[in-house]
């Protein structure tokens, strides 16, 4: 499936680019599959997902567990433990 | 009671926004006003300057709901919740959350509750300019258990019921 991509703060400044759409294969079921299957991309991407505890995630811009179900998403976005307010 | 959230990239008068929360209403009997500031110093360290990273659409929705999620708990009156993003120098407002309701405890508790919220939930990330280059700000596991807290209670709460 197609999915868009988007990364954040310094998950984005490792893989260089703030989003992307990539083609995902058919076997990546859930989120964490999905973070584990990018951190295999290349240097970028295992520098960036190298400590998968400290990535948090988001599809369709709601947050989201490493188990969430990944099918029918459109976006979805990857980034460090916020520090708002 | 429609609360009233902002994103923007120029300072705010938190004043002239506590002030239209209250304007020409009798019912309000409490104001509360929290105004996030950038402090000097991160970590002992002289900044420069902080920027803030956001996630559009997803901070807005995000500050939404929790507002929406305060005013289920709490008796308010009003909600204005305006939160900053891009470059910010030391001493400048960062965040402001004004909150009203007849008596003083709901509007301390909410705007409470919102800060803590934002701190940990709201898709924000702050970097920091020092001497030596560039940082991002980790997040502390105080503020988690700040924000922790109002789950723990809601669950008291859930089980009390």
């Amino acid at each position: 499936m197609m999915l868009k991509l988007r990364y954040f703060a310094w998950v984005r400044e490792r893989i260089g680019k703030p989003e992307e759409v990539i083609e995902v294969p058919p076997n990546i079921a859930t989120v964490g599959e999905l973070m584990v299957w990018l951190g295999s991309r290349g240097e970028e991407y295992a520098h960036a997902f190298k400590n998968l505890n400290v990535i948090r995630a988001a599809i369709d811009q709601t947050h989201v567990r490493p188990d969430a179900a990944i099918k029918g998403a459109n976006e979805i976005a990857f980034f460090p433990p916020m520090t708002g307010g | 009671m429609k609360p009233t959230v902002r994103l923007q990239r120029e300072p705010f008068d938190a004043a002239a926004e506590a002030t239209k929360l209250a304007r020409g209403r009798t019912d309000v009997g409490a104001l509360v006003t929290f105004t996030g500031v950038c402090r000097g110093s991160e970590a002992g360290e002289p900044i420069a300057a902080l920027t803030l990273e956001h996630y559009p659409g997803m901070a807005e929705s995000e500050i939404q709901r929790h507002a929406a999620e305060a005013a289920e708990r709490w008796p308010l009156l009003g909600i204005t919740i305006v939160h900053r993003y891009g470059r910010i120098l030391p001493g400048e407002d960062i965040v402001l959350v004004v909150t009203t309701s007849s008596h003083r405890e709901a509007a301390f508790a909410a705007a409470e509750f919102l800060m803590d919220y934002l701190k940990t939930r709201a898709p924000f990330w702050k970097q920091v300019e020092k001497a030596d280059g560039t940082m991002w700000v980790d997040a502390k596991a105080a503020d988690d258990a700040a924000a922790d807290r109002w789950a723990i209670q809601s669950r008291q709460r859930a089980t009390a019921d």
